[in-house]
């Protein structure tokens, strides 16, 4: 790790000003990932801005058909939240099954889409719930707001606030876990909303993305029948040690029709 | 019956300070005026070093010296030495290239030790490392095992041409010839064992002091064996004279191999105090634990196996490249050749066997002994191809190993390699074994399982290792630099507690507790009254270490020969005491008494007598402390059978481990939960290896798996909840009547996993690691098959 100030803010706007003072700073909610890449010297901020004591952040609420999650929510929060398994109940078993204790304990959902692991568990639930994320900015729809590989659609000095999902009538969530990192290989998460089916995929791309053509087979109803017929383009697929861009192809399909088994 | 003796399962007395977190390991030692250091290490797998300027990281913040390999040559120091000589096929002695401790000239591994970077903070000697310049001139790698000596491969080393340590042929060829020519049915199989890490779960770390007043150096190392480090360190690599030299290994957490060697890091440190005059702390992190502990297995290996009409095997011949990396690490020539083709006979009394065994060279990692150590690497192959040919045969896997099987009445039985198994019951612990796993119901739950869509396999693996490491004769004659006897001291104090010395060192195994209950069982002294030193070459006497599950076979027997000597010295004490003849006096449970009377005195009072011997018999020395050395005759062969039943989600290609049944032979138990502890996590390890562990090189010699990002360990939920039990014998060779247990779970589990899943596909083979995309893939080519 290489040396770097350290700002603790109690407030959202404390903590822009902190980022435009900063020569080069990072916003770091449970540093899950921030630090054991600072730790590997790989990333070396000028300045790290806890957002750990921002109070506002915390706020988890069902109101208007929506479920609004604090962007400094815990995994484990996330998964214990009795109004989290009410109101979607797949979500809380997502968080419940992000890396292991310490990860769960630390890390905050706002950390996570921010980060856009191409691997992270949220990006699909975000995308196929539809959900919005709130910044302190703008609110920007899922759809826009994963742009690619560790990247995302947020400005500098722009802080994720909270992330607000419509309730959907059913969801569920798949998971092919890499044996080693337990990060998803492929991880498939479909949720009928509103009467509309969407499906999010995590893992088997450069960046998390909503699967069309798994959407178009399932005619808008949750029926997997037709999703082993998909063709997807297996040429954009990831490919590393642990599966080919083929496998990957085949396990979005299975992990597809489990989770549409697992609504139903 | 004595309370807390052999057979009782004590919780072990070591426990409690690691509960509390006050146990000692390296890294939590800290000395006053202590400087850190931080190895500049090669990011290239092959490359010649045009130079190294460090005239930045000498000016950085807080550095105190940056010292490369002529600085090391300059004083002498090194180089590094394999500690075993095997004879290649032309008669000269396997090719040996230098290996220094610091890089002269040309790197030979990404992770290669190229300078020691030595700071205030080790905050200050990393940022001082990135400053060391070393201008690289990078060379085509090396890095496929199987394919390293052909021709038109890169160099590694001159003295080894074609990249060859040695070609060791092994055994009767013309008799396994014309047994095979003669045969009714020959199965063959190809085969890989897959490289893996380690994984201690401390990293390596080293302390080096030089007490300028005394001229002595003390190094506290992560070793398994402190005697063995200062005699290398001292006579091969330098350092210090030995009586010059401590070694001190506090506690180490964990080992199971990657602790033996004698590596760079530690000699370095060990030569930088002395150089610098100030104590200079090493504690290595995760990544160097990936990149530069040695590495275990690979091996790629052909298996054939010739039969008769009934199954019976005449003659086995195996083909073995085995790769040792980039250097030679202290043993490594001698786990694919002695550890590995004198295990080839397995369980059976196949009459031929014949082996050839190429080691090579590669720009990788040095590989050497890992948990279990050539056996795992033999049981694979042997267990593998036993399944293959129950299938040619048409036979049930464990019906061709009954045919097959050495008889009970048949030990000590002469293997065609070399050696000479004890004693052994394998019908037994392979009846007991299939009870325990329920084989019988075995079809009744595949077609369960059918139901829910999943493949459910079973798989036999019949092991046999040899532990008890090692008769010095035997192994001087095969080119061994050491003897392997092992030593203890058993020292009353005049109060009547005791001090066990030991020369073996515990990194997690339990000895303090497993020692104590031996002295505890043949003295009658309390447990808590006795305390198990070991782990430093300052405080016990000379000792040879653990490995190779020798402790208890070896090391407790040496124990025991020390009581012995108290017990004789204790006759006289008592006879003297007491008036009586010392051919009256009789030791029981703690007590010496004249027989036929009720004259008694206890071996505390003995003990007291003995320190202050106001009356004392004549001729006999004051003093209540004994030292033993005991050098086995023979190595122990533990044994057992294995069953491993797995579910297969042919849709994704994941293995369930469900079902797990060992039944070992590991003679007597001295204390069944350290035992059952003990094969739990070889079990893991063995899975692990089976299902999960991959170590992974790209073609330019990068290792891919360099974190637990990337290295899959076997975890809790890997594992089903383990059926065991014991089908012991008496081996005559062991005073103690025991074998060792640390390694066989890692021996038996691999061919019993993937002898499950071949038989959940109904494929011939698969190769560990067997990961869900093989297993599908392998899956897939199965249906297509059947379809």
């Amino acid at each position: 790790m290489y040396e770097f100030n350290y700002r603790k803010v109690d407030s959202v706007a404390a903590a822009v000003e902190a980022m435009q003072q900063a020569e080069d700073g990072k916003f770091v909610a449970g540093g899950q990932t921030m630090l054991p890449t600072m730790k590997h010297r790989l990333a070396s901020p000028s300045d790290l801005i806890d957002l750990g004591g921002v109070a506002e952040l915390t706020v988890v609420n069902v109101e208007d058909g929506n479920l609004t999650v604090g962007a400094m929510t815990t995994h484990a929060a996330v998964a214990a939240s009795a109004e989290v398994q009410r109101a979607i109940p797949a979500l809380a078993r997502l968080a419940g099954n992000i890396g292991d204790p310490a990860v769960r304990n630390r890390g905050t959902i706002g950390g996570s889409i921010a980060n856009h692991d191409p691997a992270a568990d949220y990006p699909a639930a975000v995308i196929a719930l539809g959900a919005t994320v709130q910044t302190s900015k703008r609110a920007i729809p899922a759809e826009e707001f994963f742009t690619g590989m560790f990247e995302t659609a947020l400005e500098e000095d722009e802080i994720v606030t909270s992330v607000s999902f419509p309730l959907p009538e059913a969801a569920a969530y798949m998971k092919f876990e890499n044996p080693a990192s337990r990060y998803a290989i492929v991880g498939v998460f479909v949720a009928k909303t509103g009467g509309e089916v969407r499906v999010g995929v995590t893992g088997a791309t450069a960046c998390a993305h909503r699967g069309l053509l798994l959407e178009e087979a399932m005619g808008g109803e949750l029926d997997a029948s037709g999703i082993d017929s998909v063709e997807l383009p297996v040429e954009q697929m990831n490919s590393d040690i642990h599966a080919s861009a083929e496998y990957r192809a085949h396990l979005v399909k299975v992990m597809t029709k489990r989770a549409v088994e697992a609504c139903r | 019956m004595i309370e807390n003796g052999i057979g009782a399962s004590v919780r072990r007395k070591e426990d409690q300070r690691f509960l509390i977190g006050k146990g000692n390991y390296t890294d939590d030692i800290n000395v006053a005026g202590q400087t850190h250091a931080v190895f500049v290490r090669s990011p290239h797998a092959h490359a010649e070093i045009k130079g190294i300027d460090c005239s930045d990281a000498l000016a950085a913040p807080g550095v105190v010296a940056v010292l490369t390999g002529d600085d090391l040559a300059a004083d002498g120091i090194g180089p590094l030495i394999c500690g075993v000589t095997v004879t290649s096929d032309d008669g000269e002695p396997h090719r040996a290239p230098a290996h220094p401790a610091l890089a002269q000239g040309k790197v030979n591994y990404v992770g290669d030790h190229v300078a020691i970077v030595i700071a205030e903070t080790r905050a200050q000697a990393r940022d001082a490392a990135e400053l060391v310049d070393v201008d690289y001139s990078v060379l085509p790698a090396v890095i496929d095992t199987g394919s390293a000596a052909d021709s038109g491969q890169p160099q590694i080393h001159e003295v080894a041409p074609d990249n060859v340590c040695y070609n060791w042929p092994f055994g009767d060829k013309e008799g396994v010839e014309a047994a095979f020519a003669g045969a009714h049915k020959v199965s063959k199989l190809d085969l890989v064992n897959n490289r893996m890490v380690t994984n201690p779960m401390e990293p390596r770390a080293a302390l080096g002091e030089y007490n300028q007043g005394m001229d002595e150096i003390t190094l506290h190392l992560t070793t398994q064996n402190p005697h063995v480090h200062r005699l290398v360190l001292s006579a091969f690599n330098q350092l210090a004279p030995e009586h010059k030299l401590r070694v001190v290994g506090p506690d180490v957490g964990g080992g199971f191999g990657a602790k033996i060697f004698v590596y760079a890091e530690e000699l370095v440190v060990g030569w930088a105090c002395r150089k610098i005059k100030r104590p200079v702390k090493w504690n290595g992190d995760r990544t160097e634990a990936f990149l530069a502990d040695a590495h275990g297995r690979d091996h790629v290996s052909t298996a054939e196996m010739a039969m008769d009409e009934n199954g019976k095997f005449l003659a086995m011949r195996v083909q073995t490249q085995a790769n040792l990396g980039a250097y030679l690490s202290t043993f490594s020539t001698m786990v694919p050749s002695y550890l590995y083709a004198f295990l080839l006979a397995g369980q059976y009394s196949t009459p031929l066997i014949y082996s050839e065994v190429k080691a090579v060279f590669t720009n990788t990692a040095p590989v050497d002994a890992c948990r279990g150590a050539g056996r795992p690497e033999a049981t694979y192959l042997v267990e593998r191809l036993v399944d293959i040919c129950a299938a040619d045969m048409g036979l049930d896997p464990a019906e061709i190993r009954r045919r097959n099987f050495i008889p009970v009445d048949a030990f000590p039985y002469q293997t065609p390699v070399v050696q000479c198994y004890d004693s052994g019951d394998y019908p037994a612990a392979l009846d007991k074994a299939m009870e325990l796993a329920d084989y019988s119901g075995f079809s009744a739950r595949a077609e369960e399982a059918k139901s829910r869509g999943k493949l459910r396999g079973i798989g036999l693996s019949s092991y046999v290792e040899a532990c008890g490491i090692a008769p010095s004769a035997a192994v001087g004659q095969l080119g061994a630099g050491v003897g392997l006897w092992e030593s203890a001291q058993v020292r009353f104090n005049p109060t009547g507690n005791v001090q066990v010395f030991t020369g073996t060192h515990s990194h997690g195994q339990g000895h303090e507790t497993t020692f104590a209950q031996l002295v505890c069982d043949q003295l009658g002294v309390p447990i808590e009254n006795i305390e198990v030193i070991h782990g430093d070459t300052a405080r016990t006497q000379f000792g040879m270490g653990t490995y190779g599950s020798r402790s208890l076979a070896v090391g407790g027997v040496a124990i025991a020969r020390a009581c012995d000597k108290l017990i004789a010295k204790g006759k006289k004490i008592a006879a003297h005491a007491l008036e009586a003849a010392e051919g009256d006096i009789e030791f029981v449970d703690g007590n010496f008494s004249v027989a036929g009377t009720d004259k008694a005195m206890n071996i505390a009072e003995v003990a007291f007598t003995a320190y202050v011997p106001h009356s004392y018999p004549e001729g006999v020395e004051p003093g209540f402390d004994e030292n033993a050395f005991f050098d086995p005759t023979n190595f122990s062969f533990p044994a057992g059978t294995h069953i491993c039943e797995v579910e297969v989600d042919p849709d994704t290609g994941v293995v369930e481990v469900v079902k797990y049944s060992a039944v070992d032979d590991f003679g007597r138990l001295i204390n069944p939960m350290i035992v059952e502890g003990q094969v739990h996590g070889g079990i893991a390890h063995g899975v692990g290896q089976a299902l999960l562990e991959g170590c992974s090189y790209d073609s330019e010699g990068q290792l891919v798996t360099a974190s637990y990002m990337d290295y899959a360990m076997p975890r809790a939920d890997n594992l089903p909840s383990f059926d065991i039990d014991y089908a012991p014998t008496n081996p005559p060779d062991n005073p103690l009547g025991v074998k060792g247990c640390g390694e066989a779970g890692a021996i038996g589990a691999p061919p019993a996993v993937i002898n499950a899943i071949s038989n959940a596909l109904g494929v011939r083979h698969i190769d560990m690691p067997a990961t869900p995309e093989a297993v599908w893939r392998a899956a897939q080519q199965a249906a297509a098959v059947s379809a």
